[in-house]
């Protein structure tokens, strides 16, 4: 079911995260044991490489109402799996262009470089993220009604 | 058949309670499809809640388990190593990170909770299309690598060689013995440098289980842990050691006079040479960049006064290939050059000089057999100044990093030539003196109690030549004056940066560097002497700058890392590795070009796997058009269900 909004209700948006286990989850990971605060609205899912993340992946977090979608790797040259981000940050940028063509806004997707030492800077793409986000309102545009 | 899945929630005591409801968690997984068993508890890691996990398996004859606590990075294996005990195989175990990624970056208790609720959710989705798996088993090649013959080198060629493994040491230049054999004395000891190296040098150059190959370069490496494929460039010396006997006549009738990089252009030395008296291997070099050329026609003299006939000029380059199963990277530093000092003259000076340069002044086997005297007019200096931080900590313009020895070789360097001028003044600019070390904070002391040494805390702002004298513009701090020193010599306490071609090595051997250029640790409290590189460790200061002991404490344990690996029948490769269907698989070959380990090979029009090549990382996953390529226990499949937890409710 959709969800349905109460005016007073703030929206909160739903961000689906696709962390590398090496540099981006790792540093996630630091943000937590500095005790850093970021919004919840962001929900984790760890994969190898930023390079494994298919299109089918973002589109499917959109299909199944995700108001926003984020894709992170180690920096570039910096890859554990030496070039695997490399390919990510091209198979990203035609599915940015993919998704602008169909009408989606390009805030709702967006690719970050997080190391494993970078607690403050996942911290701030993500409490960025969520603010940018809030006054876009629900994605309903590839939202499949389930 | 239904899988039944155990999820179990740790509290983390109020780690994960204090802003997650654990037992709500545990409760809305109770209801979840599928599973069968909910619980949590106080310490999930603890020995009672591993037996909880254990008898929740047996009791409830569970195919699963889902432990939600903290990031897999610390507990992932205990709880797998559990499951495996309790009768169900590790990759049924999956981790629900409710801690780093929940509880301790959140306050709001309700949002937390509904969070890790769709996370835990998500691992149940997970594990229960993980497949069951067992670990790729490798042979191994019991021989090491070793890439540098500075002392951490040394050190780690023979403690891998007398836990009785062959070892390739290889040096780039044509002796070994790296900076250390420069130095003249070591603190906090003054002992003598090449009195305490050359034993060890001689040692790897008799030892039967190492293989030296000096004036050689490392060209490619391939492979994996346990086994490396090297290429190794050995450059032609044009002499032939087996048949040179030392006369040193090729030098005397040598034309060509060139810088002599052991005594940082203090002295020259001829185009054939041997880099110092105790050199190992013991023989000549021809140095190419400057000798005429070797065609006999050209010059030839060395070869007509060689009596044994050791000059062949015909030597060609050789690339010699090894097979090896650990690699230790040695690569050490260089100094900062002093040319990129404007405030201190650009190097332009005669006498100012780097440490390394000192180093040489000082030591009975340099240009002057141990006296000091000013480069420029071989004077005897009476007042010397010593600048320490000289590019380091001064992140706008050269190094942002401490280099760590330097307070201590330069207190040595003030009291060695107390030792020889004792008529003489040393003073030292410095910002702080960090003598954190075992007898260093004494070794300061005596500087400036026994041997009076000035210590002035501040900067240096400018030095320039004024009428024979060098003048030192500085201000000292503690007082709040300038100082202006007419001084007869300076000595610049340089920098330590890696050494040149580190960059270069580093990528060849695809391990990571840090900001500085420094070879990157895997971890910088746990794993301090393995690179992120399975198989490759660090030694010495090319993974940070380190004095004398701190490198030689580092070669053993990397020195004993390699052993743990060459010590092994086989080793264990992680089965989580890409798998073809080849029912969709169409033979594009996209894969294969993606593939960053050429793990992927085409045969007879499909894909196939080499799994002990391939890391898992998933990347052909991503390109194949027909999901005809997938990396076990994280496809395609367990990714849209994870994706459906999340965003579920």
């Amino acid at each position: 079911m959709p969800r349905r909004l109460k005016m007073a209700e703030e929206f909160e948006p739903r961000i689906v995260a696709f962390l590398c286990k090496w540099c981006s989850s790792a540093g996630s990971d630091l943000a937590g044991v500095s005790r850093m605060q970021y919004p919840p609205n962001v929900l984790p899912i760890t994969v190898m490489c930023s390079g494994s993340v298919s299109p089918l992946y973002i589109l499917d977090a959109f299909n199944k109402g995700a108001d926003g979608v984020l894709v992170s790797g180690c920096h570039p040259g910096d890859c554990h799996y030496i070039k695997g981000n490399y390919y990510a940050r091209r198979r990203i940028a035609l599915v940015k262009k993919l998704l602008e063509f169909i009408g989606l806004e390009p805030q709702r997707f967006q690719m970050s470089w997080v190391s494993a030492a970078e607690g403050t800077k996942y911290t701030q793409i993500i409490s960025d993220f969520v603010k940018d986000l809030k006054p876009l309102g629900p994605q309903t545009k590839l939202r499949r009604n389930q | 058949m239904r899988k039944k899945t155990g999820v179990f929630v740790c509290h983390c005591g109020i780690n994960i309670a204090g802003t997650v409801d654990v037992k709500k968690v545990a409760k809305e997984l109770s209801k979840h499809p599928g599973v069968d068993h909910s619980e949590e508890y106080v310490y999930m890691c603890s020995d009672p809640g591993q037996n909880l996990i254990t008898e929740a398996i047996k009791e409830k004859k569970l195919d699963n388990v889902v432990v939600a606590c903290c990031s897999p990075t610390l507990h992932e294996t205990t709880f797998r190593n559990t499951a495996k005990e309790s009768g169900i195989n590790n990759f049924q175990c999956e981790i629900a990170n409710i801690r780093e990624q929940c509880s301790w970056v959140h306050k709001d208790m309700e949002k937390a909770t509904d969070k890790a609720i769709k996370i835990t959710k998500s691992a149940v989705e997970k594990v229960r299309q993980n497949e069951s798996l067992e670990p790729i088993s490798i042979p191994v090649t019991r021989r090491a690598l070793v890439i540098g013959g500075g002392i951490a080198g040394i050190q780690a060629a023979l403690d891998i060689a007398n836990s009785g493994y062959e070892v390739i040491l290889v040096e780039r230049n044509p002796s070994i013995g790296g900076h250390m054999i420069q130095l003249s004395e070591t603190f906090p000891t003054l002992d003598c440098s090449q009195c305490i190296l050359t034993p060890k040098m001689v040692e790897v150059s008799k030892h039967p289980k190492i293989k030296l190959m000096n004036y050689s370069e490392i060209q490619e490496i391939s492979g994996y842990v346990g086994n490396f494929k090297v290429k190794i460039l050995k450059k032609p010396t044009y002499v032939d050691p087996d048949k040179c006997t030392l006369c040193d006549e090729c030098t005397k009738v040598c034309p060509v006079v060139m810088s002599n990089e052991f005594d940082l252009g203090l002295t020259g030395r001829k185009a054939i040479y041997i880099p110092f008296p105790q050199a190992i291997p013991a023989t000549y070099t021809l140095d190419i960049k400057g000798c005429p050329g070797l065609l006999p026609i050209a010059c030839g003299k060395c070869a007509d006064v060689c009596e044994p006939e050791a000059i062949d000029y015909d030597m060609k380059p050789e690339i010699i290939e090894e097979e090896v199963g650990a690699i230790i990277v040695a690569t050490g530093y260089d100094l900062y050059e002093k040319e990129m000092l404007a405030e201190y003259g650009y190097g332009k000076y005669a006498d100012v000089l780097d440490g390394l340069q000192f180093e040489r002044l000082c030591s009975a086997s340099g240009p002057t057999q141990g006296k000091i005297l000013r480069p420029s007019d071989h004077k005897e200096p009476k007042e010397v100044v010593f600048i320490q931080c000289a590019g380091s900590r001064d992140p706008e313009l050269h190094c942002a990093y401490c280099s760590k020895i330097c307070c201590m070789y330069t207190a040595k360097h003030a009291m060695l030539y107390k030792h020889h001028v004792h008529d003489g003044q040393a003073y030292i600019f410095y910002i702080d003196i960090r003598s954190g070390g075992k007898g260093y904070e004494e070794f300061v002391q005596r500087a400036v109690e026994e041997d009076g040494v000035l210590y002035l805390r501040g900067k240096v702002s400018k030095i320039f030549e004024d009428k024979g004298k060098i003048k030192v513009w500085g201000v000292d701090t503690l007082i709040g004056k300038d100082i202006e020193i007419d001084a007869d010599m300076v000595v610049l306490a340089t920098a330590m940066r890696p050494s040149d071609g580190a960059a270069e090595l580093a990528k060849k051997l695809k391990i990571a560097m840090d900001k500085d250029g420094f070879l990157a640790e895997a971890h910088p409290k746990l794993r301090p002497v393995e690179s992120v590189t399975s198989g490759m460790f660090l030694a010495g200061a090319a993974q940070a700058p380190k004095d004398i002991p701190e490198a030689v404490a580092q070669a053993s344990g990397a020195a004993a890392k390699a052993v743990s690996i060459l010590s092994q029948d086989r080793l264990y490769h992680s089965p989580t590795v890409a798998k073809v269907n080849l029912n969709l698989c169409t033979g594009c070959g996209m894969c294969v070009y993606v593939c960053p380990y050429d793990a992927l090979t085409l045969k007879d029009g499909k894909v196939e796997v080499n799994e002990v090549l391939c890391e898992g990382c998933g990347t052909c996953s991503a390109t194949c058009l027909r999901a005809a390529i997938n990396v076990k226990n994280i496809t395609p499949s367990q990714v849209h269900e994870m994706i459906q937890a999340c965003l579920g409710g």
